[in-house]
């Protein structure tokens, strides 16, 4: 064996090995059962360097949220908004307890949530689109105005419109500075347009099981500029009414006592569950902006392991033909190609696992036709090495024709193909993006094994001096 | 030495105004099925609300087309086999959790038990942003592979000629889905895509081959070398498309629903590519270098050319049927012959 080509075996032995020890940790995590998986989850104890399932393959629903703009604080560039929103509605996931949640911006102000295997998307749902603007306000109800303002409002169907702002006929009766909240029972009353005191004052929030009613409350507690705040507003408004205002509804309006500085506590009619997602929210922080889901899609664990056992099976028998015809119809150079076809399958699952990649449906696809693309490199090398075989030229030069001759059509081929996945790439969602991934990745992997390691296994051949080749 | 093909020398360009008119009958059908029945577009791409219920019982198509109508609401339902069906409402910009309750109220009324498999809601402007997302995609992929294949072959006429074949397989397959009128959504648009690539890669061997053969034989006419090229690489047309074509069928027949719609397109596609290959793509370089038959030779063009290349080209045996259209064209095949 000559140098060069005991240099090449030893690369492509070092390979095939690291290839297969980013693999093992594939195997080990999905032979596990779901269950157990599951709990590792919980525990953030999933490896980190192994191939994710896609939705579409085990079920889960995915949110994608607009951001309101136009809500936005001046202050408040609109990157720095998005990092914030995202950050928030991470904490609030976390805190449900949900495993592998991938929270992603896409595009100027949409956010993609993507829950696998949750149970309860409806909850996690709301947990997510909860503003969670907390707001306190004096409520003044006790001038003429505000009575004519709020029996003109009850005589109307909706006194708001889209946006969530006062009707500007209701705005009009009302004196500068005032403003008008539903109640959570569906009262009116009218309050301070200006919050003195924010959930931005927050500290902490916790659940209270039995409050005064017999209902779950939320305790609260302010830090210290907080304090400082909500005792000046509750010390000059003793005898007055406070309003609790949560996502512009009013949730309770208790009678200052007594000048209040670090705690607090929300009541009102909530279930279990309601507090339990207020806690959160408060905790975790406001939005800066409200959000709106404009994209839910939700795919049952029945439907993603369905995907997952016929996708694989057909997937599975679609390679065992082309590897079975390609011996049939090439023999030992089918059987050349065909090693090169499993190695690159092994040496794209690696590559994947390497960057931790998402395999949904599409990108299965994608693996079958870039191995299809690989069968075809060798098809042309092999039909270019019958053509001089015919001509009766000796076996070294034969294979020296065929890859040199093959090699433009299969690069070009190659390459603009790997144009088009990156303009999927670019431009793609969700999965015709996985399905680029796997196409750009796997052509690129083919360019090696289809070309470098079946010239090198020919090359090995050559060094026993056959009299004859099979094609 | 299996082969289907031993060695074939068929004149694939005699038939080239017989392919144009396939295509130009393709194309006229197509336009008007679009316009007739048009394309049905997703709810990826319209926006809307699908939701997908696995009944655990045969129930009749009618039985459930009829309890849906109780929703009051416009819903298309379409059949996926295994008692299987999805209900869109296309365009609607209500909330999903509203749809999903009144088509499972009317669904109720069968008394069939079932599960919801599936829900998908797009809002409108995701809808268009998708859409939009597609056109470039595919916009920009032409584009790039014009600019490549030119680059490598020194020829816009043929990355031109390449990127129509590309279209005319695309085209075929959106006639496809404008017959069955089956959904496309997002996957489909992935399979229109590696359709792209696929025909592009076909073109890209034959005109290889070409322009390998143009060294080989620097005497023989182009119609000849695009003849010589197309038989020479039959063999691996074939196999290739049955590789291919093979386990689309696999994938089509077995891959369940998530694959069917891809494999579907794929098959269609690649059927169709492989008849474009060798019926469409070089005839069009053909006739696009000659300028089509009518032009006959100018006698002010011929002796140009000749001046313009090299003395041994002079004794051509088959010369060109007619000359290129004009000067532009005749230096773009001036550059391509001192390339070797």
């Amino acid at each position: 064996m000559s140098k060069s080509l005991a240099i090449k075996w030893i690369v492509i032995i070092v390979i095939l090995l690291g290839s297969m020890a980013l693999i093992y940790p594939n195997y080990r995590w999905y032979s596990k059962p779901n269950a157990e998986r599951e709990k590792l989850e919980a525990l953030g104890e999933r490896p980190q360097r192994i191939l994710n399932l896609g939705l579409d393959l085990r079920g889960g629903s995915s949110l994608l949220l607009e951001l309101d703009v136009s809500k936005l604080s001046d202050r408040e560039p609109l990157n720095e908004a998005m990092a914030r929103a995202i950050e928030i509605i991470r904490n609030r996931i976390d805190q449900y307890g949900v495993g592998e949640t991938s929270i992603t911006r896409q595009g100027e102000k949409w956010i993609l949530v993507q829950l696998p295997g949750v149970a309860n998307p409806a909850a996690a749902e709301a947990l997510i689109g909860k503003t969670a603007m907390l707001e306190f306000h004096i409520v003044k109800n006790d001038t003429t105005a505000a009575e004519k303002a709020i029996a003109k409002l009850e005589s109307m169907d909706e006194p708001y419109d889209q946006d969530g702002a006062l009707k500007p006929e209701i705005a009009k009766l009302l004196p500068e500075g005032y403003t008008i909240f539903r109640t959570k029972d569906g009262g009116y009353n009218v309050v301070d347009k200006v919050a003195k005191v924010t959930g931005a004052d927050l500290d902490d929030a916790h659940l209270t099981m039995y409050g005064e009613n017999g209902y779950p409350e939320v305790a609260f507690s302010f830090n210290a500029e907080g304090a400082k705040k909500f005792g000046q507003l509750t010390g000059s408004n003793i005898g007055k009414q406070l309003a609790i205002v949560l996502d512009n509804t009013i949730q309770s309006a208790p009678v200052v006592q007594s000048r209040i500085t670090k705690e607090g506590r929300i009541s009102g009619t909530f279930t279990l569950e309601e507090a339990r997602q207020l806690t959160i929210v408060l905790k975790a922080g406001a939005l800066p902006a409200p959000v709106r889901i404009i994209e839910k899609r939700t795919i049952g664990p029945t439907l993603g392991e369905d995907s997952i056992k016929s996708g694989l099976g057909a997937s599975l028998y679609a390679l065992l033909a082309i590897l079975l015809f390609m011996i049939i119809y090439y023999k030992w150079a089918g059987f050349i190609a065909d090693t090169a076809l499993v190695l690159n399958l092994v040496l794209l699952l690696a590559v994947m696992s390497y960057f931790s990649a998402t395999l949904t449906v599409p990108g299965i696809a994608g693996i079958i036709l870039s191995l299809a693309m690989a069968i075809d490199a060798n098809v042309l090398i092999i039909e270019r090495m019958r053509e001089e075989k015919l001509l009766g030229k000796p076996i070294p030069t034969i294979i020296q024709l065929g890859y040199d001759k093959a090699w433009s059509a299969i690069f070009d081929s190659n390459i603009t193909t790997i144009i088009v996945g990156c303009c999927l790439l670019q431009f793609g969602t969700g999965p015709v993006k996985g399905f680029a991934v796997t196409l750009i990745i796997g052509l690129t992997v083919s360019l090696f094994t289809a070309v470098f390691v079946t010239r090198a296994m020919y090359e090995m051949i050559l060094t026993s001096n056959p009299k004859e080749i099979s094609l | 030495m299996m082969t289907f093909f031993p060695k074939t020398n068929i004149d694939f360009l005699k038939y080239r105004k017989v392919y144009f008119t396939i295509s130009a009958l393709i194309f006229v059908v197509g336009i008007y099925l679009f316009a007739t029945k048009g394309l049905n577009m997703g709810v990826d791409f319209t926006g809307g609300t699908m939701v997908q219920v696995k009944f655990e019982q045969t129930v009749d198509m009618a039985k459930v087309r009829e309890a849906l109508t109780q929703t009051g609401s416009e819903s298309e339902l379409q059949s996926y086999g295994d008692n299987t069906y999805a209900v869109r409402e296309k365009g609607t910009e209500g909330n999903i959790d509203e749809v999903q309750a009144r088509v499972e109220k009317a669904l109720d009324t069968l008394n069939v038990p079932y599960v919801v498999q599936q829900t998908n809601f797009v809002g409108p402007s995701v809808g268009q942003d998708m859409t939009e997302r597609a056109v470039w995609a595919i916009i920009l992929s032409l584009v790039f592979i014009i600019i490549y294949v030119a680059f490598r072959f020194s020829n816009i006429l043929w990355g031109t000629s390449g990127v129509i074949a590309l279209f005319h397989d695309l085209f075929v397959m959106a006639v496809a889905f404008a017959i069955t009128q089956r959904e496309i959504d997002l996957v489909v648009v992935a399979a229109f895509l590696t359709v792209a690539g696929f025909s592009i890669n076909d073109t890209i061997v034959i005109f290889d081959r070409i322009r390998e053969n143009m060294r080989l034989h620097p005497r023989a006419s182009l119609g000849e070398l695009i003849n010589l090229s197309i038989n020479e690489t039959l063999s691996r047309t074939v196999i290739t498309s049955i590789t291919v074509v093979g386990s689309l069928f696999i994938l089509y027949f077995f891959g369940g629903e998530a694959l069917n719609s891809f494999s579907f397109a794929m098959l269609v596609g690649c059927i169709c590519g492989f008849y474009t290959t060798v019926a469409l793509t070089t005839p069009l370089v053909y006739v696009w270098t000659h300028g089509g038959e009518s032009r006959e030779t100018t006698p002010a063009a011929a002796p140009s050319r000749k001046a313009a290349e090299a003395p041994k080209v002079q004794k051509e045996e088959h010369p060109a049927p007619a000359q290129a259209a004009g000067p532009s064209k005749k230096s773009v095949r001036k550059s391509r012959r001192n390339r070797r």
